[in-house]
């Protein structure tokens, strides 16, 4: 109870604070849920970034707005030795911290708050390391950031230096992520001496374009724009997100005006949102795939020709119109266009049913049926699985091949599709993290992940292709990098661990007089450059 | 009275018991766990599971789990969301004065427009208004509520623009809240125009709520109506030569009202499951949604103390109703 008085009390006087009347622009985004909390690293979920990583703060480098290259961001420069072990930070100059009514910074930010910020999630015995009870850091172990990271040390006030076990080119990718985010180190220690530690959580302080006001739960958030922020200032003065976790609701509150933009709008309602006079769409290449992943280590699936035979009975154009409404375009490698070294030269497989037929036969494969594993729930990369297990299933059986589809609950189907021995192939998908090719290759068809309680659930382990992956992500040479992926998606292609289904579009419906907005290719919903015309 | 009271109270005791029982184990026994729905499509490694587990606990067996959470239960601690990490009861507080809020004048809603239905449908039986009556009562009860709730948006939000499509209150308006209940928290703000606009909020929402309760209420006054009509000392009323309305309104409706009441307090159950699906279309920032998005999420310790909270308050209301039956008819007063 005492735990609740006290955020009540720290609730209530925030918005005492920020009870002035709104400014001239607000900008209100109907955001599709709520965050799981304002600290971005014990956090996993998209909807948390959008509401606390992307608007409150900033990391050592981020992607540039709308791509996934790296540009400076807290760090002004940065050097990499030669034998890619070491990267020294030369941090930005004269950035400020936002204040609170129970903090006001006394200096800038500087090096001492990047430690703060990394060391608090890699080591198990620093004090902030588990300030709410039952915190993990998902992400900095998943990402493998507790393996990569050997040492970080404060040069001087503003430059710091990471030192890495190994040699790896996605790093500073990684870095540009929401979960490390740059929290204050002084508004920790204000907050460790004033015994309220978990405001770290729930009253957020950063350097980013929004400052957090409020929020009230499940309802609303509200930012105010970062006056003293250290790159261009929002246009808008005022940010607030109306939670709205129904997509159809969300779609009424934008045509009745009570949002400007929306995230994922149901397929079903595009049409009737692009007739609209008053919204306008954006719309974009998702960095996404959904596919079919057969399990590589039982018969007959061992066999590539099988694969391949298979992928060739599946109709994939078909599949596009009927399960994603034709908002996405047919996949024929397992990572996006959008992606650096997407291999275009790779041909797709053509949709033969008759050769597929022949193929079988010429395999020794006979009156094949298998089990089609239908995903039970919506992703950006797969809107409707049962309906594309249906797809496959008839076009399979135009080849001879009888389809069981079955599903189970998502927590489940992670799980028992990762089982070893499973049977049939797995409808799943992906969407990117960070932009960079290893984010999907290596996570998804390495031979590390068809270990247990990887991603591969292809169990596919191809030496030549992970050879290939581990040479690219050692390698800082971008030139390099490029044509290793694009020899691995040929032997990717060649091998067939999955039929690749397609990349979705993303749709961000939004009111007419919205300019600045800028999409992400990852998925994330910023606003410091949107502007509301007159 | 007191003493009455107080052994409905003692019953309390076990049936708390038997439902952290029963929440406890309801939610374990739904395939998947938290774990791997928090690590998603990326997986988890065996080594990494079995280290949140044991930091949650869920590495023990189950009944040492179900003692640990009933001793930590004793001691006021209703545990923390696996999602947010936050204290269970912190996130109950700040929810549930809005789903009371909007239960309330459902219920309101329900029983002022329901019991003259459901009277006036008894005393014309057979007429036009009781077939229209009855009919739009089966409707109402059988009625999807999701589909419902996004026909109204869509034609009095939507079309006429008469009303704010979801939300408690215009993003206008911004002021601490005091009491959590919209209405109340409007008014106390002085700002001008706050608290038309919570209303203009609540409605819809109340109405949709209200839909099943003023089906079942209506439909039962109806047949305790029906009922009390043909006892003797109605036919005595009337033969004494009492008033219509006196006979309608005294002595029929007060003893109709017995049953009445009783549905009335049922409804409070219903209410508690109308507002999962009613928050979720108009993003009612209460308990329902709550409870909803824990069970999907596996978030056990919300999922059991939510539900105990919930069971706690509906029996509580429950008892209020069984003492109001003194009120009406003095001859279940209890001594």
């Amino acid at each position: 109870m005492s735990i609740f008085s006290t955020r009540f009390l720290a609730a209530s006087a925030l918005a005492l604070m920020a009870a002035a009347p709104l400014h001239a622009k607000t900008f209100v985004y109907c955001s599709e849920g709520s965050p799981e909390g304002f600290d971005p690293a014990p956090y996993t979920a998209g909807t948390t970034f959008d509401a606390s990583g992307h608007p409150i703060y900033n990391r050592l480098v981020q992607f540039k707005a709308g791509t996934t290259e790296i540009e400076p961001g807290l760090a002004e420069t940065w050097d990499v030795s030669e034998d890619g072990l070491t990267y020294t930070f030369h941090l930005r100059k004269g950035v400020k911290f936002h204040s609170n009514d129970k903090f006001t910074p006394s200096r800038d930010f500087n090096a001492d708050d990047v430690i703060f910020s990394f060391n608090r999630q890699a080591d198990a015995k620093d004090p902030w390391h588990t300030y709410i009870s039952g915190i993990t850091y998902e992400y900095y172990s998943s990402m493998e950031m507790d393996k990569l990271i050997k040492s970080i040390e404060k040069v001087d006030d503003n430059t710091v230096k990471f030192t890495l076990n190994h040699p790896e080119a996605p790093f500073l990718a990684n870095i540009a992520m929401p979960f490390v985010s740059i929290l204050s180190k002084e508004y920790a220690d204000t907050l460790e001496k004033a015994g309220t530690k978990e405001d770290l959580n729930n009253a957020p302080i950063g350097t980013g374009p929004f400052k957090f006001v409020a929020y009230q739960k499940d309802a609303v958030i509200r930012y105010q724009k970062n006056a003293d922020y250290w790159g261009e200032a929002p246009k808008i003065d005022d940010l607030v997100f109306a939670i709205t976790p129904d997509a159809s609701v969300r779609l009424q509150k934008l045509k009745a005006g009570e949002c400007h933009l929306m995230p994922f709008p149901a397929p079903a309602d595009l049409a009737d949102i692009k007739a609209d006079p008053n919204l306008k769409v954006d719309e974009q290449a998702g960095l996404n795939v959904g596919y079919l992943a057969y399990n590589t280590t039982v018969a007959p699936f061992d066999k590539p020709e099988v694969r391949r035979a298979l992928n060739m009975a599946m109709d994939k154009k078909a599949l596009l119109e009927a399960v994603y409404q034709g908002s996405g375009e047919v996949a024929k490698n397992p990572i996006p266009p959008t992606m650096w070294s997407y291999n275009n030269a790779i041909e797709d497989d053509k949709y033969d049913p008759e050769a597929a037929k022949k193929m079988l036969e010429d395999a020794g494969v006979k009156d094949l049926s298998m089990e089609i594993w239908a995903m039970p729930v919506q992703r950006p990369y797969m809107p409707n699985a049962r309906r594309a297990a249906e797809v496959i299933q008839s076009d399979f059986a135009k080849a001879g091949v009888k389809v069981e589809i079955v599903s189970y609950e998502w927590g489940e189907y992670l799980k028992k599709s990762m089982e070893e021995g499973r049977k049939g192939a797995v409808i799943l998908g992906w969407t990117g993290d960070n932009g960079d090719p290893d984010n999907f290759l290596s996570v998804l068809l390495s031979c590390a992940a068809a270990q247990p309680g990887g991603a591969n659930r292809a169990f596919w382990c191809n030496e030549e292709f992970s050879a290939l992956l581990a040479k690219a992500k050692a390698s800082s040479n971008h030139e390099e990098r490029v044509k290793l992926y694009e020899e691995a998606q040929v032997i990717f292609k060649d091998q067939a661990p999955w039929a690749t289904l397609a990349h979705s579009t993303q749709y961000v419906p939004m009111a007419k007089n919205v300019t600045g907005f800028v999409q992400s290719p990852l998925g994330d919903y910023t606003f410091e450059t949107v502007d509301l015309a007159e | 009275m007191l003493r009455f009271i107080l052994s409905k109270l003692l019953y309390l005791i076990p049936t708390m018991l038997g439902i952290t029982l029963v929440a406890f184990g309801f939610i374990r026994m739904l395939p998947g766990d938290p774990v791997l729905l928090m690590a998603g499509e990326r997986g988890v490694s065996p080594e990494r599971y079995a280290e949140i587990s044991a930091q949650l606990g869920y590495d023990k067996p189950l009944w040492q789990q179900y003692f640990t959470y009933l001793g930590d239960l004793l001691q006021g601690d209703l545990g923390n969301s696996i999602v947010t990490k936050k204290p269970v009861l912190a996130e109950f507080l700040a929810l549930f004065p809005a789903t009371v809020e909007l239960a309330v004048v459902a219920i309101i809603i329900a029983t002022l427009i329901g019991v003259p239905v459901g009277v006036v449908a008894a005393i014309k039986r057979g007429s036009w208004f009781d077939q229209i009556s009855m009919t739009g009562a089966l409707i109402g009860f059988s009625m999807p509520i999701f589909w419902w709730g996004l026909l109204l948006i869509i034609f009095f939000s939507g079309i006429l623009q008469w009303t704010p499509v979801s939300g408690r209150i215009s993003l206008m308006y911004f002021f601490p809240p005091v009491t959590g209940f919209m209405l109340i928290d409007s008014l106390i703000s002085g700002q001008k125009g706050a608290f038309s606009s919570a209303l203009s909020h609540l409605i819809l929402p109340s109405i949709v709520l209200a839909t099943i309760p003023l089906a079942v209420i209506a439909r039962q006054t109806r047949s305790a109506m029906l009922e009390v009509m043909g006892e003797d000392y109605v036919r005595t009323a009337k033969a004494k030569g009492l008033s219509a309305r006196r006979v309608i309104g005294v002595h029929a409706l007060r003893n109709a009202m017995i049953p009445v009441i009783t549905t009335i307090g049922l409804q409070i159950g219903v209410l508690m499951a109308g507002a999962i699906l009613t928050e979720t279309i108009f993003s009612w920032p209460g308990i329902g949604k709550w409870m909803i998005d824990s069970i999907s999420r596996r978030d056990y310790p919300v999922v059991q103390s939510g539900l105990l909270l919930i069971a706690g308050i509906v029996m509580i209301v429950n008892l209020l109703v069984d003492l109001t039956y003194g009120l009406i008819n003095p001859r279940i007063r209890h001594k």
